[in-house]
């Protein structure tokens, strides 16, 4: 080390030893699991991929923002970061398993830089290597931040898809529709239900519809006053709404919060609530053999 | 708000079928035409046999507190005067305002659209 450079600040000492030493540390990265699992396909990639790295860090430090895990220098290799991110994780890696893989990227390069120093264990070694510490601690943050990110936008994702899934309208009968509802009925859900109810009664012509909650497991005065929304909602739009499949427990929930539904009309099952709808259409059901017989 | 937008007629037209008054609300209704509306209605109610009123809203995007009270109380005109009103179109989204808002109009009869209002006011007349 020059004089020059002794007078240099440590994150431009570690700024320029990562330009310097690129292809070296690429080297010695390429072979952990991280990169390793990620770039199966050639070594060269895995190389390419650390370089990007390294080049990334070294902006960083030249910044100055060893801290910063927003900083500018890492927009480049955040996309690279997440993949890798999320490869370890179908690879079946916990988060905490994938921050140790990162902090194992640190050894490597911190035993690399003391080596460049004539007295390895001298205050300028010890504060450069303390600064390049720093920096890749920030890289485990980013790693760590992507990831998360990554399965945040998944979850949110599934949510949607949930949404759209789990509200089916089944057209029973001729002006006839269902929805059966399955699962925790949230304020969202009740609002899908609601749209995709009122656009079913418009499409088919409803008179009757039926709201199944014998898939809801509880009943509380939230879901009760959703549930009463829907109801009144398909009654501006002239459709007369019945709820069924109240189950036994559900029915005695609903009396003991005093929740009063008696503007809803209610069925015991769908099958009752499918009867009503069908007689006060004057739609009559029987049995084939039943008629014959009576002849 | 009592000046009529421009391109928009003053007064709401009301047909009559048989013994059934048709009104059809287009847009967006202010007060002054509300007011002359409720007159029309109940004039045409006392003065020729009409059993049955149907308002058809499927032209309106959007219906407030002020428009819900309008159409409650043409309803309660109407009930006095022995004739039957029917709130007829509502759309989806029109729905689903009114009960966020807690306006689900109690006192009103509703039908899907107009050919059902017409069914239900010839059924329940037999």
């Amino acid at each position: 080390m020059s004089e020059q450079d002794a007078a240099a600040s440590a994150p431009q000492v570690v700024s320029s030893f990562l330009e310097q030493r690129k292809e070296q540390i690429a080297q010695r990265w390429a072979d952990a699991a991280l990169f390793r699992s990620v770039f199966t396909i050639s070594r060269d990639e895995a190389v390419e991929a650390c370089k990007a790295v390294v080049d990334a860090l070294s902006e960083v430090a030249v910044s100055g923002q060893l801290e910063n895990v927003s900083a500018p220098g890492f927009t480049d290799v955040r996309d690279q970061l997440g993949r890798m991110a999320a490869t370890r994780t179908r690879a079946g890696s916990t988060p905490g398993q994938i921050a140790d893989e990162v902090a194992r990227l640190r050894e490597p390069v911190v035993d690399l830089l003391r080596e460049e120093f004539a007295d390895p264990a001298g205050p300028q070694a010890h504060e450069s290597a303390l600064a390049l510490t720093l920096l890749l601690g920030t890289l485990r943050l980013v790693v760590m931040e992507t990831a998360l990110d990554a399965n945040a936008e998944l979850i949110e994702r599934q949510r949607q898809q949930l949404l759209e899934v789990a509200t089916p309208v089944i057209k029973l009968w001729e002006g006839t529709v269902a929805v059966p509802l399955i699962g925790t009925l949230d304020s969202a859900r009740s609002q899908v239900v609601m749209e995709s109810l009122l656009e079913a009664i418009v499409d088919q012509r409803a008179r009757y519809a039926i709201l199944d909650i014998t898939g809801v497991p509880t009943v509380d005065s939230l879901v009760a006053q959703h549930l009463m929304k829907t109801v009144a909602a398909a009654r501006l739009m002239g459709a007369e709404c019945i709820v069924s499949g109240i189950r036994p427990a559900i029915a005695q929930t609903i009396v003991q919060l005093g929740i009063d539904l008696g503007s809803v009309l209610t069925r015991a099952s769908l099958a009752d609530a499918l009867a009503y709808a069908l007689s006060r259409q004057g739609i009559e059901v029987s049995r084939a053999d039943a008629g014959a017989s009576a002849r | 708000m009592n000046q009529p937008t421009p391109g928009l007629p003053a007064q709401i037209p009301v047909l009559a079928l048989g013994d059934v008054l048709l009104v059809s609300l287009q847009g967006e209704l202010h007060d002054g035409m509300a007011e002359q509306l409720q007159h029309d209605i109940t004039n045409r109610i006392s003065t020729s046999r009409v059993t049955g009123v149907v308002i058809d809203i499927s032209g309106v995007d959007m219906v407030d507190s002020f428009l819900g009270r309008v159409l409650a109380e043409i309803a309660s005109t109407a009930r006095l005067l022995a004739a039957r009103t029917i709130l007829a179109g509502m759309r989806p989204a029109v729905a689903i305002t009114l009960v966020e808002l807690g306006l689900t109009l109690p006192g009103l009869v509703t039908a899907l659209d107009v050919d059902r209002a017409m069914e239900l006011l010839s059924q329940r007349g037999s």
